[in-house]
């Protein structure tokens, strides 16, 4: 009876086992779905030129890691895993087609400065490791990157392709490393891993409206995934997707130039072809917001009538749950908020929120204090020059007050690849003008220079602008380098990158406060407004033209170098077999040693062959003029052949 | 016997140098034969030409439906109206471009002006190549009344990242307004608002309408030159004329690297021909073309998608010339009997095809050997942007509203379909032809085929060369060998191999000169109020006078006893080094050069050698000997050129005068040919022709 008793003994011990571990992950699972979270939020906005701006935020956050475990509820295990396993403390991936026009949309506002990305990939991260240990997790990371969202992340890995910047973009300890892929195509292919992690993907919630073609369709589409992660606060994953889209009001035809002054009245369903109808549900919020800017706000002030949801020169279409004022950081309204909970709306009654323009209005968003601009300078395959150009906006004269030593300062983050070979001590500072000295404009400069194959240049700088100045350009020199051959990417001929170089204005914060909401209202969206946002902007990116092969080239090269070779072998060993005493023998020889023919010939004519006689006459007019007969022979029968064959 | 025993004893040479030997044994021959075929070779190749064929896949030319419609058309209407109305009260031809930047404006595309004062251009030997971009237009202070004003503008790509751009250009005269500029703006502005509303573009769209009041190419490339070499110093923003609106725009937009550039204007309409034609223009300086798929893609949707007849520039006086016409009727004869040999030998071409691909391709090569650009698509080459120049030529009086709004479609439907095939390329142009000859719109030689005459033109001088210098060195042998067996002086006898020295010294000496005689314009040319004729006689007299100088400084060639032989060895050497070189730079000049050069040099011999040749053959020599040495002095050259084209003979020095300065202001590599290759050569050849023929060695003798 011992065997079955320990087996019964084991049988129950194993249930108590089970029973356990159920318990366990119940109660875990209880404690990680009060602390996740997951809030939908979307805010749409009126530009300036005739387009309109959509911004979806999705918020999911985890608890700290010792409390959950390693199970979530909403929160996509890949990121929490690759938060684990690569020590992340701050991430932040974006995939951006289209470029942001800080002129029309906005240069000065917190929409601009967070979400305003360069185009193609851009990827930073800081790390929570020591220094030494950081390059090789970055090179992992950019893999994992790569392999998670479709896109070619990983050339990121090459030493050459990232930098360390220590203050120019981030102010960090060294454990930041920033890179950027201008070139990487942005499509779908990016933005179905992207929702994936989202808990109700695009089926339900705010991400329905996410309708491919009206997405792609847009002028600016930037996807944004930024991570944060602390010990105390767990991981909070933030993904935006920024887009400005051109509302497609007039059925099919778009409007000519004379009829296309007037700001087009739009709504959800212009913009998306799809109108929102009800939660995710297992969002903790879900709320629209429409945002009108401070030029529109003015705009109604001066038309003398109270900023609501139904005024003189506009009407929303529905009305809004609750509104908001918008303060900047000067505590000065910029603009207000009408928001909508997506909770009373359901498919029966779908939210539609749009606007109707009452009145032509024509307004103008806030600028950055200076427009930053990069171009090349020069031509041909051999030098050139990076140009930048600060172009004040005029912002300056209304902020500061011009006394004579106002300055204003702005910091410029440069990465440039290494076959771009730029001489730093080349930097020249024009200001209106004039040619001043690098030290009256240049507070703090800090370069790493670039090493072939190995580094990429990277600067960063700290500028003092003096207040009146309308024009400033810093120029500096480059030669091109050249690449072995497979280091080529494809397409070549299309010319290289320079990554957009990223300037901020530490002096103008963009943030945005708001004074009326009650305590109790948390919006994610909202807190990213609050945060402290210096006044960022990217310039353009640059191709530079390099000297590239003819890539048929390498062919040309084996025969060439084998002709060569075959020259240079045949004569050394020519030269090297010969002897010329042999050879002296040899033709003596050859003079009594006569062809098969003459001997034929000589036989056919009846004369005896007589060696001594074969001395006597010359050889040299005979074998001259068998030569000739073989030659005309071989001629006559190759054209003989060549008119047969082809006829 | 004795020297047969040693040859005998002696191991037999290399075959590649018994070769040469042989082939220098029978120059005269070979370089008959050669030169012959050379010119044949050339004469062939309006019959080598090719069809064009489109090599870069991306380009997809027509294969999306053209947008362009009637819609587009009323709109370039209404600006024609606009621009009529903006023209009439014109103050300078500023309401001109203020109206196109406000239609531009309201199409939501990003404006500037651009204003630039047109640079006189200077001759400055130093900067030969690299003066159009580097001199500084200096602005006389306050006087603006002379400088133009360029307006662009650019549309954005909605997802393009901007790195790359497209450029349009229509010129216009804001001065004086004309009808068919009137239209090609109308045509421009329709293309740009069309490419607004694109949602296919992935490039910037740059729309410069150039204002032509001082030529084309000024404004052109003065707008270049901003965009690519600006200058930050100095330049103040200022306000002309007031205009508070203007000051906004004076700031300079960029966008990007420009992948092609396309000009296009109307031209005078014709009542003739049966179609409106459009003609291409695309020889840059130097004999630079742009890559051969950019006008590929011009014919092909020119041609087949929008029916409009493509020409190119052709020297129509050949068209009509009998002489030609019996060349092709050989020419055809000839290939037909190669086709029966082989059928794959495809030269049979008619005779009326061979006459008009001969005068296209005479163009070409004119256009090419010059090196002056043929419009303002040269000043994109310098830059390494592809660009051509498209002229239509409607068949239509411009009042007629319906004809007119059929070639605005038309128009507008190619211009769209090109802007679209440059858009689909990812890389810029590399895969076709950038050295070619055009023989007609579609078909062309390329550098492969057109190689072949010059290659056997140029083959002979070595041989040649090498054949005098043995011959000299011979002839110096025995006379050395005379001198050893006359008297036991010990002399040196390595004489006879050093001698060309002598001769290198000459050339060296008269290169020299020829290097001073092309800088001198650099000086004459500050001569205040100098009249061409004035200068080109001071050029001339100074020429001469240089000449006697560095002879009086270094003897004269014949002083020191150099053997005409040998002379001549080292002018067919440094010829053809200098041709070699010309090959690179400009094939074209090397080409029409190698023609006059090569025949001059070789026939090139001592009017005294001659006395003793019979009658005949003396006769000949000496006739085509001051024939082609006439022809060769390049003054004379271009008298019979104009004499030919033109049919006036007035001789007038001031013009040598102007055609050298315009060689020089294009800063055209011709120039440097025909002063630094040509010119020694002609001046060595006149000398061997006056060779006194006094042998060092009888003079010795008779010492």
């Amino acid at each position: 009876m011992v065997p079955p008793s320990t087996a019964q003994r084991l049988c129950f011990l194993s249930l108590l086992l089970l029973l356990l571990l159920l318990a366990a992950a119940a109660s875990a699972t209880a404690d990680a779905a009060a602390a996740e979270e997951f809030t939908e939020e979307l805010l749409l906005r009126p530009l300036p030129d005739r387009k309109a701006l959509a911004h979806f935020h999705f918020r999911s956050s985890a608890p700290p890691a010792s409390a959950a475990g390693r199970h979530h509820l909403l929160f996509p295990k890949a990121i929490s895993q690759l938060v684990q396993k690569f020590h992340i403390s701050e991430l932040e991936l974006s995939f951006t087609q289209g470029r942001w026009n800080y002129e029309q949309w906005g240069g000065y506002d917190p929409m601009s400065t967070n979400n305003a990305k360069p185009p193609g990939v851009e990827l930073w991260a800081i790390f929570d490791l020591p220094l030494a240990e950081i390059d090789a997790t970055w090179k992992n990371l950019t893999h994992t990157l790569s392999g998670l969202f479709c896109a070619s992340i990983n050339f990121l890995e090459s030493s050459t392709a990232f930098s360390a910047p220590r203050w120019g973009f981030k102010l960090n300890e060294g454990n930041l490393r920033y890179g950027a892929l201008p070139r990487e195509a942005v499509c779908t292919e990016n933005l179905t891993p992207w929702l994936k992690l989202l808990p109700c993907r695009d089926k339900a919630g705010i991400a329905s409206l996410l309708y491919r073609p009206s997405v792609y369709k847009g002028y600016y589409h930037s996807q944004k995934l930024k991570l944060k992660s602390s010990q105390s606060l767990g991981i909070i994953l933030d993904q935006t997707l920024t887009v400005v889209l051109q509302p497609n009001t007039v059925s099919g035809k778009q409007l000519h130039s004379t009829g296309g002054q007037l700001q087009p009245s739009w709504s959800m369903e212009h913009l998306f072809s799809k109108k929102l109808s009800g939660k995710c549900l297992v969002s903790k919020s879900s709320r629209v917001f429409v945002e009108i800017e401070k030029g529109i706000v003015d705009n109604v002030d001066k038309a003398g009538s109270d900023v609501s949801w139904n005024n003189d020169l506009f009407v929303l279409s529905t009305a809004p749950d609750r509104s908001l004022k918008e303060l900047d950081n000067l505590e000065v309204q910029s603009s207000s908020l009408y928001e909508y909970d997506v909770n009373n709306y359901n498919n029966d009654k779908p939210l539609n929120v749009g606007i109707t323009w009452k009145l032509p209005l024509i307004w103008s968003c806030t600028r950055a204090p200076y427009h930053a601009s990069r171009f090349l300078m020069g031509s041909g395959n051999e030098r050139g020059s990076i140009a930048m150009s600060f172009l004040s906006t005029g912002l300056d004269k209304q902020l500061v007050d011009s006394s004579n030593d106002c300055s204003i300062k702005a910091v410029v983050f440069q990465v440039v690849p290494w076959y771009v070979k730029i001489y730093y001590h080349s930097l020249e500072v024009f200001i209106d003008g004039n040619s001043k000295a690098i030290s009256e404009v240049v507070d703090k400069i800090h370069v790493t220079p670039s090493e072939d194959k190995l580094l990429p240049g990277t600067m960063e700088m700290l500028l003092k602008f003096p207040c009146s100045m309308q024009l400033a350009t810093l120029t500096l020199d480059f030669d091109k380098g050249f690449l072995h051959i497979d280091e080529y990417p494809p397409d070549a001929n299309q010319g290289f990158d320079i990554p957009s170089a990223l300037v901020s204005f530490p002096e103008f914060n963009s943030s945005r406060s708001y004074p009326e909401a009650d305590p109790l209202f948390v919006s994610p969206l909202l807190e990213n407004f609050k945060e402290d946002g210096v006044v960022k902007s990217y310039t353009e990116v640059l191709l530079v033209p390099l000297t590239t092969p003819d890539f048929s080239m390498p062919y040309n090269v084996i025969t060439f170098t084998c002709t060569v070779l075959a020259l240079y072998f045949g004569s050394l060993l020519n030269a090297l077999r010969r002897r010329i005493g042999e050879e002296e023998r040899g033709l003596k020889k050859a003079d009594k040693r006569r062809g098969l023919i003459p001997l034929l010939i000589a036989k056919l004519r009846g004369q005896k062959v007589d060696p001594s006689e074969s001395e006597s006459t010359s050889p040299a007019s005979l074998l001259r003029s068998k030569l000739l007969l073989k030659v005309v022979f071989v001629a006559v029968v190759a054209i003989v052949f060549h008119y047969l064959s082809n006829s | 016997m004795e020297p047969s025993a040693k040859e005998d004893k002696q191991p037999k040479p290399r075959l590649i140098v018994r070769l040469g030997i042989f082939l220098a044994s029978h120059h005269i021959l070979f370089s008959a034969l050669c030169c012959s075929a050379g010119i044949m070779a050339l004469l062939f190749l309006p019959s080598l030409a090719k069809n064009t064929y489109l090599s870069e896949n991306a380009l997809i030319p027509g294969s999306a439906n053209p947008l362009f419609s009637s819609e587009d058309v009323t709109e370039a209407n209404k600006f024609i109206k606009g621009i009529e109305a903006a023209a009439g009260e014109s103050r300078g031809g500023m309401e001109m471009s203020k109206f196109i930047v406000q239609q531009m404006k309201d199409l939501g595309a990003e404006v500037c002006y651009h204003e630039f004062l047109p640079h006189s251009k200077h001759f400055h030997p130093l900067k030969f190549f690299t003066s159009m971009t580097n001199d500084l237009a200096v602005r006389p202070n306050g006087t603006y009344s002379n400088s133009g004003t360029n307006t662009i503008g650019i549309i954005r790509a909605p997802r393009g990242d901007g790195k790359e751009a497209i450029v349009l250009v229509t010129p216009y005269n804001p001065q004086k307004v004309q009808a068919n500029e009137v239209l090609s703006l109308a045509l421009g502005f329709s293309v740009f608002s069309l490419l607004s509303r694109a949602a296919w573009l992935s490039k910037d769209i740059v729309w410069l309408s150039a204002d032509s009041q001082f030529g084309e190419y000024t404004a052109v490339s003065a707008w270049l030159n901003q965009y690519h070499n600006p200058m930050f110093v100095g330049g103040v923003k200022h306000e002309p004329d007031g205009i508070a609106e203007k000051a906004e725009f004076t700031d300079f937009k960029r966008a990007g690297t420009m992948a092609a550039a396309l000009i296009f204007k109307v031209g005078e309409t014709r009542n003739y021909g049966d179609r409106d034609s459009v003609t291409m223009y695309a020889e840059a300086s130097n004999g630079q073309m742009p890559n051969l798929d950019l006008l590929n893609v011009v014919h092909y949707l020119a041609v087949h998608r929008q029916g409009f007849r493509v020409n190119i520039e052709t020297i129509s006086s050949l068209l009509s010339s009998a002489w030609l016409r019996a060349i092709a009727e050989v020419i055809h004869t000839l290939g037909s009997i190669l086709r029966k040999i082989n059928p794959d030998w495809k030269l049979d071409i008619t005779a009326s095809d061979y006459v008009e691909g001969t005068a296209n391709l005479a163009s070409s090569i004119y256009n090419q050997a010059l090196g002056v650009p043929t419009g303002s698509h040269g000043a994109f080459r310098d830059y390494q942007v592809d660009a051509v120049s498209l002229e239509f030529s409607p068949t239509f009086y411009i009042r007629n509203e319906n004809a007119k709004s059929s070639f605005l479609v038309r128009g507008g439907r190619l211009l769209e379909g090109v802007v679209r095939s440059v858009n689909n390329l990812l890389e810029k142009f590399h895969q076709s032809f950038f050295l070619y000859f055009l023989t007609a719109p579609s078909k062309f030689i390329s550098v492969g085929v057109y190689m072949i005459p010059f290659a056997l033109l140029v083959a002979p001088l070595p041989i040649v060369a090498a054949a005098l210098a043995d011959g000299s060195r011979k002839k110096g042998e025995s006379i050395d060998a005379s001198k050893t067996k006359g008297s036991a002086d010990n002399l040196p006898t390595e004489v006879g191999s050093w001698k060309w020295l002598q001769a290198a010294r000459v050339l060296l000496v008269i290169q020299l000169w020829a290097v001073i005689v092309s800088l001198l314009p650099y000086y004459i040319s500050q001569i205040p109020d100098g009249t061409p004729i004035q200068s080109s006689v001071i050029w001339v007299v100074l020429a001469i006078l240089t000449l006697i100088v560095l002879y009086a400084m270094f003897g004269s060639p014949y002083s020191a006893g150099v053997e005409w032989k040998l002379l001549k060895a080292t002018m067919i050497t440094s010829i053809s080094i200098g041709l070699g070189l010309m090959s690179i730079i400009n094939f074209a000049t090397a080409q029409l050069g190698a023609l006059i050069v090569i025949p001059m040099c070789l026939f090139s011999r001592p009017l005294k050698a001659q006395l003793g040749m019979s009658f005949l053959p003396r006769t000949v020599l000496c006739a085509s000997n001051i024939l082609l040495a006439i022809f060769g002095f390049p003054p004379a050259a271009l008298l019979i050129m104009k004499g030919l084209s033109k049919g006036s003979w007035t001789v007038d020095l001031g013009d040598f005068w102007a055609s050298m300065e315009f060689l020089w202001e294009w800063s055209s590599a011709t120039y440097l040919y025909l002063f630094l290759v040509h010119l020694p050569c002609w001046l060595l050849c006149i000398h061997v022709l006056l060779h006194p023929c006094r042998q060092v060695g009888s003079k010795v003798k008779r010492e």
